[in-house]
């Protein structure tokens, strides 16, 4: 399969600050790439080499086998066949919605332009507000419009830039739902830019997770979440601990909490020290358990309680339990690891 | 771009640059007598008009944003209608009502009998009544920025002082007061510049101070170095003020101490308070404004037929036509300089339009000054390259000529311009631009379908400023207008000195009828300003 984005090996920056470093991924037609990191690790700046307000230093960049950035050559980004909704939205305050969602048709025949807009308005829910301005419409409305507005044209490529940020934390997930529904209904290929882990797994298929400038690791959310390569993604991605363990063999450790068994080699001599990534879900709460802890505090969260745990050894650890289990905190409560992936990292 | 911004501060540098001059003789003479006196009536018109715009411009922003009482909703907007009046016309409108010959003066000799020095009068033209001018018509510029802090003020803190046990009174001076500090500092050095700007009032009055002490110096004593001195004298304090102004704005972005707003509280007053503050609001507009409109509208009634004739028309046509021509000029250059600015941000280009921000602040009388002094050195150069190569004689081509007029409303003017079209392109924010080329714009194509349309009435706004701008300006018109031209302005100001005060009412009254036309824009903005957000 030939794929939509190719993004090879992107150097990038403003001034003499190098703010990108040997940046790569593809995605395929109709799929969802994700830039996930902390701010300032460069994800805006790689959604806007795409789409040539940023030019590259080095590397390339190809939309539909084209190339588009290169290090001495840059197409002007009216003629990349992009779309992209601004964190901002960025509509045009002195046009009709359906005027803005017309906005970008300006080289169709007028009849064309027309029914397209009420196809993307009707696709968005917004038929109704079709002569409504920007500033009489709400966040969430606006939101919509935009996406009707930078779909309208068929862009090969959507990228959105932080587009739930300005929105209420309930609305958000909601509607990353929602815009992936009219991405998968249309097969657009897109790229969203977010720090909310929550909402990358809600929208995307593949997620890369960026730190100061470089793609730490790319892959689904599952994978993200129980195969990190890297302490960074360990960290950033979810909740969890890590505890110190002595490797027994090539696929065991031994820790406070017990032996643990993984499927694949761990990467260090028997005998060593490695830390062992504990994520709050490894540890079931279990009263007929021999192994207990002391709860340090706890946090209520509606289906779950998260208990903060502390070992006879000194450890802490997570453990997320059913939200009937109301223990006290200085109580000793019975705990048991079930663990189904072994993520190891050497200590340095 | 750089290379505009140099020229237009061309004058503030030749003036600056006669501080170092070696002292003449006119000068130590100056010093000897005059200056003193200078130093000193500066001094005590800006402590007085401080005081008395400070008192009623935050009285009534203060009664206006957070006080409900009868006519309040009036008052928010008719309160900046002096602003219309030009200092020197207010004060030769007064002078006409309240001197020895006066209606009033008049009506108390009748009723009583009295005669000349039978009784005590205050003498408007003097210290006092200068004071008393400026005041009235400078008080909105308090009344501006200190009514707009009052409302962006978030209520909860107000609402913690209250619950601190804080009564309204007191918790508008521990905690409203204080938050608006630096807005009402602003305003106050913006009616101080205007104070010192002025030539019109004081001359007519005739005080000793700066300005007019540049006129005596240089058409009365004929020392041009002198009277550049002075002006540099001047120009330090305008800069003062300048610098306490910014600063004080910069400081007030910090005093936001949330961006929550909700409805204000309102005081509702009733009985005696209510009509407290009704007179606190009414007295400001009826001594500024309501009371010498209709004392000029009534002496335009006397003198209409004798006034209005082809002469007037002519010089009505002079005043539109330099006016209109000099705000197309300032709108042309503030977009050249505002789309250079977004376009190359470099320091050497925002410094550049800081520079010619700068214009506004300084006098028009020390404006002139600045273009007189180098323009004719221009002359001599141009004049001499021509006739060695072509035999042509120019002359005097840029002095003698509404070159020179116009170089200096460009200098004093295109600040306001500028701030006007800078705000209007803050609107359209890069993601817009931005929107548009991913949407397959080009740049020629954007700033046709996005920008245009968006710049319209700003464009408009602020070529209507500039426009009443320079409808009103004197001193620097007065300088530097070619030989036997003639604006509204300087008729108005040459029939008042001449004692016929009734004669130069009509065009008094069309300079304060155009000079309404922004404040009314101003005040829609300020009643448009709450109900967005």
């Amino acid at each position: 399969m030939t794929s939509q984005l190719d993004v090879e090996n992107l150097d990038a920056g403003y001034d003499d600050l190098q703010v990108l470093n040997q940046v790569s991924f593809s995605l395929h037609p109709g799929e969802i790439g994700c830039m996930l990191g902390p701010s300032g690790c460069g994800k805006t700046t790689v959604l806007r080499a795409i789409a040539g307000f940023e030019a590259a230093w080095d590397g390339r960049i190809l939309i539909d086998n084209r190339e588009v950035s290169t290090s001495e050559f840059s197409l002007p980004p009216e003629r990349r066949n992009i779309g992209m909704v601004f964190q901002d939205f960025a509509l045009f305050p002195h046009l009709k919605v359906e005027d803005n969602v017309r906005f970008g048709l300006h080289r169709q025949p007028r009849q064309e332009q027309q029914a397209r807009v009420q196809e993307m308005l009707a696709i968005v829910g917004m038929l109704a507000y079709a002569q409504a301005y920007p500033h009489q419409l709400s966040g969430g409305q606006q939101q919509r419009v935009a996406l009707a507005r930078a779909l309208a044209p068929s862009p090969a490529i959507l990228l959105l830039d932080e587009p739930f940020s300005n929105m209420d934390v309930e609305l958000r997930e909601q509607l990353a739902r929602e815009v992936r529904s009219i991405l998968k209904q249309e097969n657009n290929t897109a790229v969203l830019v977010t720090h909310d882990q929550n909402e990358a797994f809600a929208m995307a298929d593949q997620i890369c997770v960026m730190n100061e400038g470089s793609i730490m690791q790319q892959g689904s959310g599952y994978d993200l979440y129980h195969r990190p390569l890297n302490r960074f993604v360990a960290d950033f991605i979810g909740q969890g601990v890590i505890i110190p363990a002595t490797v027994e063999n090539a696929t065991t450790v031994k820790t406070d909490l017990g032996r643990i068994q993984g499927k694949n080699r761990i990467d260090a001599s028997p005998g060593s020290t490695v830390d062992v990534l504990i994520r709050p879900d490894d540890i079931v709460h279990d009263d007929t358990s021999e192994e207990s802890a002391i709860v340090v505090e706890k946090a209520f969260r509606g289906a779950d309680f998260l208990y903060f745990l502390r070992m006879d050894s000194g450890v802490e650890v997570m453990c997320l339990a059913p939200s009937h289990h109301n223990h006290k905190i200085n109580e000793r409560i019975g705990i048991r690891l079930n663990l189904d992936h072994l993520v190891t990292f050497s200590r340095t | 771009m750089i290379l505009l911004a140099t020229l237009l501060s061309l004058p503030i540098f030749t003036i600056a640059s006669f501080l170092l001059y070696p002292s003449s003789e006119v000068w130590q003479h100056l010093r000897e007598t005059v200056l003193n006196e200078y130093l000193l009536n500066s001094a005590l018109l800006m402590l007085g008009v401080a005081s008395a715009t400070l008192v009623i411009g935050v009285g009534c922003a203060w009664l206006t944003s957070l006080c409900v009482f009868p006519g309040k909703k009036l008052f928010a907007w008719a309160l900046l209608m002096p602003l219309a009046f030009p200092g020197y016309i207010i004060a030769y409108t007064y002078t006409g009502m309240f001197d020895f010959a006066g209606p009033l003066q008049s009506w108390i000799r009748d009723l009583t009998g009295w005669g000349y020095q039978d009784y005590y009068f205050p003498e408007i033209r003097s210290l006092g009544g200068a004071i008393t001018m400026f005041s009235l018509v400078l008080y909105p510029y308090v009344y501006l920025l200190s009514r707009a802090a009052f409302l962006e003020q978030s209520v909860c803190v107000l609402e913690v002082s209250r619950t601190l046990g804080c009564s309204v009174w007191s918790s508008f001076y521990r905690i409203a007061l204080p938050l608006a500090r630096p807005a009402i500092v602003a305003g106050v050095s913006l009616a101080l510049m205007e104070t010192l700007a002025d030539y019109g009032t004081v001359s007519f009055f005739g005080l000793g101070v700066f300005t007019t002490g540049i006129f005596r110096t240089w058409f009365g004593l004929g020392d041009g170095a002198a009277a550049a001195k002075l002006a540099a004298i001047l120009l330090m304090f305008v800069f003062t003020l300048v610098i306490i102004e910014r600063w004080s704005r910069k400081r007030a972005r910090y005093h936001h101490t949330s961006s929550r707003y909700s409805r204000l509280p309102q005081y509702h007053l009733r009985g005696y308070r209510a009509v407290l503050a009704f007179c606190a609001c009414f007295f400001p507009l009826f001594f500024g404004f309501i009371l010498p409109a209709g004392q000029l509208g009534l002496w335009a009634l006397e003198t209409w037929d004798s006034m209005v004739d082809a002469s007037f028309v002519a010089l009505t046509l002079n005043s539109v036509m330099l006016a209109a021509s000099a705000a197309a000029l300032a709108v042309a250059l503030a977009l050249f300089l505002v789309y250079g600015k977004r376009q190359f941000s470099g320091k050497a280009v925002i410094a550049s339009v800081r520079v010619v921000a700068t214009g506004y602040a300084i006098p028009g009388t020390v404006v002139a000054v600045g273009v007189i002094i180098p323009l004719p050195w221009f002359d001599t150069r141009i004049d001499s390259l021509m006739s060695g190569h072509f035999g042509i004689s120019t002359g005097l081509l840029l002095s003698g000529s509404l070159f020179a007029v116009m170089f200096a409303y460009m200098v004093r003017f295109l600040a306001v311009s500028v701030q006007s079209v800078e705000s209007g392109l803050g609107k359209i924010r890069q993601s817009m631009d931005e929107a548009a080329r991913s949407l397959s714009y080009t740049p020629t194509q954007i700033l046709l379908r996005v920008h245009l349309p968006l710049m319209k009435a700003t464009v408009l706004t602020a070529f209507l400023i500039v426009f009443v701008d320079v409808m009103k300006e004197l001193p620097a018109t007065l300088i530097l207008r070619p030989f036997n031209f003639n604006t509204l302005a300087v008729r108005a100001f040459e029939l008042a000195g001449d004692e016929r005060l009734a004669d130069s009412s009509t065009a008094a009254l069309m300079i304060v009828a155009v000079g309404l036309v922004p404040v009314l824009l101003l005040s829609r903005g300020i009643s448009a300003s709450r109900a967005g957000s």
